[in-house]
C-alpha cells in the first residue's frame, strides 16, 4: 500500500483517459492507493496536505452534479486548490474551441484538468495539446474511468476479491461509458463480465471486448455475483431504440421477484441517478443487496487516489 | 514551327494502346507526335532514364471548394496540388457554395481553371438544384456549358424516384451520374465505421449496410433506366460484391476507390484524430482486402482521391464535431504505388486506373499517348523513397491521413499540353 504523501514509484501515467490502457498492476495501484485514502474520510479533520499548492480545474462541459462534487471534495481533502468551469458560465458557450479554452486555463497555471464532455475522445484531444495532466470524468459513450474504479473498489471491498466473480451489467450498454470502463477494468482483474439489455442497445462487436451477451434477465441474473444496473436515458425511447418505458420496465427492470433466483450475497450497484420504477424498483434500490451508497462514498477515495497519482507522476 | 520535345529512354506505359516498352516520346506543339524507337531531332530533350512515362494522370473525384470555401482550397491552389501529385486532369465536385447547378456556375469553374493555367479541370454538375435532392438541375444546359458528369456528392440522393429521373435525364446527354452511395437514415449520427472499434471508442457508427443498401438500389435503377452509374468511393466488401454482380448482370456501372480506403482501417480512429474522419469512413481489414480484390479483378475501375480540403482549425476539435474529408491529390500516387504495385496491380494496371479508366467513365478523350492526343504526360520515378510531409504540399489544407508516411515512388514531372507544369526538385 502506498504511503500517504509519497508518490507511488510504479505509477508513471500523467493522464487518466480510460481503463482500457491500464494494466492489472496499475489498476491495483489505484485501488490500493484509494484504500489508504479512504481512512482520511473517517477522520475528524478530513484533510491531508498532500497536494498543497496544486491547482485542479474541474472542466465540466457536460453538466453533472454528482461527479463534479465528488472530484471537488476529493481535491479539497488533498488540499489542492480547485476551480470549477462549467459550460454556462464559460467561453465554451461563446464559440471558443475546447483546446483554446483549455490552453487559457493552463496558462493561468493548473496541474490537472478534470474533464467531463459529451464527445468521446475530448480528453485525448486535450492530452495531445496540453502540458498538464488530464483526467477523464466521462467522455460521451467512451469511458468513465473513475466510475469504473469506484465500482471495482466497492466489489473488492464487499467480496474481498474480483478475480473469479461474474459481474453483470444491465441496460443501455451502447451509450454507456460506465459499461465500457467496467468491462475493461473487471476483465483485466480476472472477472467474467456478462451484459444484458435489448438488442438495440447492445453495440456491434461488444463480444470482442471480452464479454458475453444476454437478452433474457431471468437467464442472466442467476449467474451474477454482482449486477451493475445502468440508467436508461428516456430519450432512447424517442429515437426508437425500445418501444416504451412500460415495456422496458417489464422486460429489463430489476425487481425483488426476479432477484429470488439470484445467488446469495448478490451485490446490486447503480451509477446513478436512478429511474426508480424503471430499470430498478425502489425495493431493490434500497434493499439488502444494494451497495449504491457505498459506491458514492468510495468514489471520493478513488478520485483522491487518481488526483494524487497523476500529480505524482510528473515528479 | 511548333516547339518539339523528346522524352527519351523512359519506360512508356500507355494502357489504352497496350504499350509497356522502352520508347521515345515526341511531343510537338501541344500534341503527341509519335512514340518511336528512333531518336528524332527535337528543340528540347528530357532524359527519362529510370522513369515511367505515362499519359497525364486523371483524378476524377476532387473537391476544390471554390466558390464559397476558399479558406480550404481554391481552384488555383487545387490545380497546383494536382500537378504536384502528377495529375494533368481533374474533375471537380459541385458541392461548393453555391452548388454548381447552372451554366454560370459551370463557366465560372472553367474560367478560374483557365486563370490558374496548371491542370485541366472538368466540372461535375449537380444532379439536383442546390444539391437538395428535390428537383432536377438543368442538366442539359450545364452539360453544354462543360460539365462532363453529374453528382450530388457530399450527399447521397435520398429519394429513389429523383435518382431514377436523374439517371434517365442524364442518359439523354450521355452523361454519367456519380453517386455517393449512402443511406442517410442508416448512417444516422455516425462518424466512423460501425463495428468493434466504434463500440470501443463510444463513437456512433456508420454501418456497411448504409453503403450497400444504396449501391444495391442504384444498380437496380441503373438497370431500369439503362443509364450509366458510377459508384464513388466504394468502401465495403459488400459494396464490391454488389458492383461485381451488377456488372455481370449487364448494368452500366463503374466504380472508384480511394487510397485511404485501400491502405487504412478504422483502427486509425483510436487516436480520435479527425484527420482519420471521412465519409465513407475507414472500414476493417476485411473490407480493405475485398477492395484490393475488386481492383485486381476489374470490378473497381478507377482510383480517385476524393480530395476534400478543410482548414486546420476545423480538424483541431473533438472527433464528432470535425467535418468529414481528407486531402489526397499529393499523396494518391505514392500511396497507390507503395500499397498496390506487385501485390495488387502491375504498373500498366495501376496506370490504367488513373488514365484510360477515368477517361472512359467521364467520356473524355484523354489518358492516352496516342499520336494526335493532347501532350499530357506524367513522368514517374518508381523507386524514389521519401516521406510525405503536408508542410510541403501545395494544397491550402493539411488534412492528410498519410502525413509522415514513408512511401516509394512519385511524379517528378507533370506536362500539360506540352508545357511542364510541375517539376520535382
Ligand atoms: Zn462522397
Ligand atoms: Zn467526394
Amino acid at each position: 500500500m502506498a504511503q500517504l504523501g509519497e508518490p507511488a514509484l510504479e505509477w508513471t501515467r500523467k493522464h487518466l483517459l480510460g481503463l482500457e490502457d491500464l494494466s492489472a498492476e496499475e489498476l491495483d495501484i489505484i485501488l490500493d492507493t484509494a484504500e489508504s485514502f479512504r481512512e482520511v474520510s473517517t477522520r475528524k479533520r478530513k484533510k491531508v496536505p498532500t497536494l498543497t499548492g496544486k491547482v485542479v480545474v474541474l472542466m465540466f462541459v457536460e453538466p453533472s452534479t454528482r461527479t463534479v462534487t465528488s472530484f471537488s471534495l476529493a481535491a479539497g481533502r488533498l488540499s489542492a486548490d480547485t476551480v470549477s468551469f462549467s459550460k454556462g458560465g464559460s467561453s465554451i458557450s461563446k464559440g471558443e474551441t475546447l483546446v483554446d479554452t483549455a490552453r487559457n486555463i493552463q496558462a493561468m497555471g493548473c496541474d490537472v484538468i478534470v474533464l467531463r464532455h459529451s464527445a468521446p475522445g475530448a480528453p485525448h484531444l486535450l492530452a495531445r495539446n496540453l502540458e498538464c495532466s488530464v483526467v477523464n470524468a466521462g467522455d460521451g459513450a467512451h469511458e468513465h474511468p473513475t466510475q469504473g474504479l469506484l465500482d471495482m473498489f466497492t466489489i473488492r471491498e464487499r467480496k474481498g476479491h474480483i478475480e473469479g466473480l461474474t459481474v453483470g451489467i444491465c441496460g443501455d450498454i451502447k451509450y454507456s461509458r460506465v459499461a465500457r470502463s467496467n468491462i475493461w477494468g473487471l476483465t483485466k482483474l480476472g472477472a467474467r463480465v456478462v451484459v444484458c439489455g435489448p438488442a438495440t442497445l447492445i453495440p456491434d462487436g461488444i463480444e470482442e471486448m471480452g464479454v458475453e451477451v444476454f437478452h433474457d434477465l431471468d437467464e442472466f441474473i442467476p449467474q451474477c455475483d454482482v449486477i451493475n444496473i445502468l440508467r436508461i436515458q428516456l430519450e432512447r425511447q424517442k429515437s426508437g431504440l425500445f418501444p416504451s418505458i412500460r415495456e422496458y420496465a417489464r422486460v429489463f427492470g430489476i425487481n425483488s421477484e426476479r432477484l429470488e433466483r439470484a445467488k446469495d450475497g448478490l451485490l446490486i450497484m447503480h451509477p446513478g441517478p436512478m429511474n426508480r420504477g424503471i430499470e430498478i424498483t425502489p425495493a431493490v434500490a434500497d434493499g439488502p443487496h444494494s451497495v449504491v451508497l457505498d459506491q458514492v462514498t468510495n468514489g471520493l477515495a478513488v478520485r483522491m487516489a487518481v488526483l494524487y497519482l497523476v500529480c505524482g507522476a510528473k515528479g | 514551327m511548333a516547339k518539339t520535345t523528346l522524352i527519351e529512354n523512359g519506360r512508356v506505359i500507355c494502357p489504352g494502346q497496350g504499350i509497356d516498352k522502352r520508347l521515345n516520346l515526341l511531343l510537338a506543339g501541344g500534341t503527341v507526335a509519335e512514340l518511336t524507337e528512333g531518336r528524332p531531332e527535337a528543340d528540347e530533350t528530357i532524359d527519362a532514364t529510370g522513369l515511367i512515362v505515362a499519359p497525364g494522370l486523371i483524378d476524377m473525384h476532387v473537391h476544390l471548394r471554390e466558390p464559397g470555401m476558399e479558406g480550404a482550397e481554391t481552384i488555383a491552389t487545387g490545380s497546383a496540388a494536382a500537378v504536384a501529385g502528377g495529375f494533368t486532369t481533374i474533375a471537380c465536385m459541385p458541392n461548393t457554395e453555391p452548388a454548381v447547378d447552372n451554366e454560370a456556375g459551370t463557366e465560372f469553374i472553367l474560367l478560374q481553371a483557365e486563370r490558374a493555367a496548371l491542370a485541366r479541370i472538368y466540372p461535375v454538375g449537380a444532379v439536383t438544384k442546390g444539391r437538395l435532392g428535390r428537383e432536377l438541375a438543368e442538366i442539359g444546359q450545364v452539360s453544354r456549358a462543360g460539365a462532363v458528369a453529374f453528382s450530388d456528392d457530399g450527399s447521397p440522393i435520398h429519394n429513389a424516384e429523383i435518382m431514377r429521373r436523374g439517371l434517365e435525364y442524364a442518359r439523354m446527354f450521355d452523361r454519367v451520374v456519380i453517386e455517393h452511395c449512402e443511406d442517410p437514415d442508416l448512417s444516422g449520427e455516425g462518424v466512423m465505421n460501425e463495428g468493434t472499434m466504434s463500440t470501443i471508442l463510444g463513437l456512433p457508427g456508420i454501418p456497411s449496410a448504409s453503403e450497400e443498401v444504396a449501391i444495391a438500389r442504384n444498380i437496380i435503377l441503373a438497370r431500369l433506366t439503362g443509364a450509366r452509374l458510377h459508384v464513388a468511393h466504394v468502401s465495403t466488401a459488400g459494396g464490391v460484391e454488389l458492383i461485381r454482380r451488377g456488372k455481370a448482370a449487364g448494368a452500366h456501372v463503374t466504380a472508384e476507390v480511394t487510397p485511404h480506403h485501400l491502405a487504412l482501417t478504422d483502427e486509425c480512429v483510436r487516436t480520435y484524430d479527425p484527420v482519420f474522419k471521412m465519409n465513407p469512413p475507414l472500414r476493417t481489414a476485411d473490407d480493405v482486402a475485398a477492395l484490393r480484390d475488386g481492383l485486381r479483378d476489374g470490378t473497381i475501375d478507377v482510383i480517385a482521391s476524393d480530395h476534400a480540403p478543410h482548414p486546420p482549425e476545423s480538424k483541431q476539435v473533438e472527433f464528432s464535431q470535425a467535418p468529414f474529408g481528407v486531402i489526397g491529390l499529393e499523396s494518391l500516387l505514392p500511396v497507390a504505388i507503395t500499397e498496390l504495385i506487385d501485390e495488387v496491380l502491375d504498373w500498366p494496371g495501376l496506370i490504367a486506373t488513373l488514365t484510360v479508366a477515368p477517361a472512359a467513365v467521364l467520356g473524355i478523350d484523354r489518358g492516352t499517348l496516342r499520336p494526335g492526343a493532347d501532350a499530357d504526360v506524367t513522368l514517374i520515378r518508381p523507386d524514389q523513397r521519401w516521406t510525405l510531409d503536408v508542410e510541403r504540399f501545395r494544397s491550402r489544407s493539411r488534412n492528410c491521413p498519410f502525413h509522415g508516411r514513408e512511401v516509394t515512388g512519385r511524379a517528378v514531372r507533370t506536362i500539360v499540353g506540352g508545357n511542364t507544369r510541375f517539376r520535382a526538385d
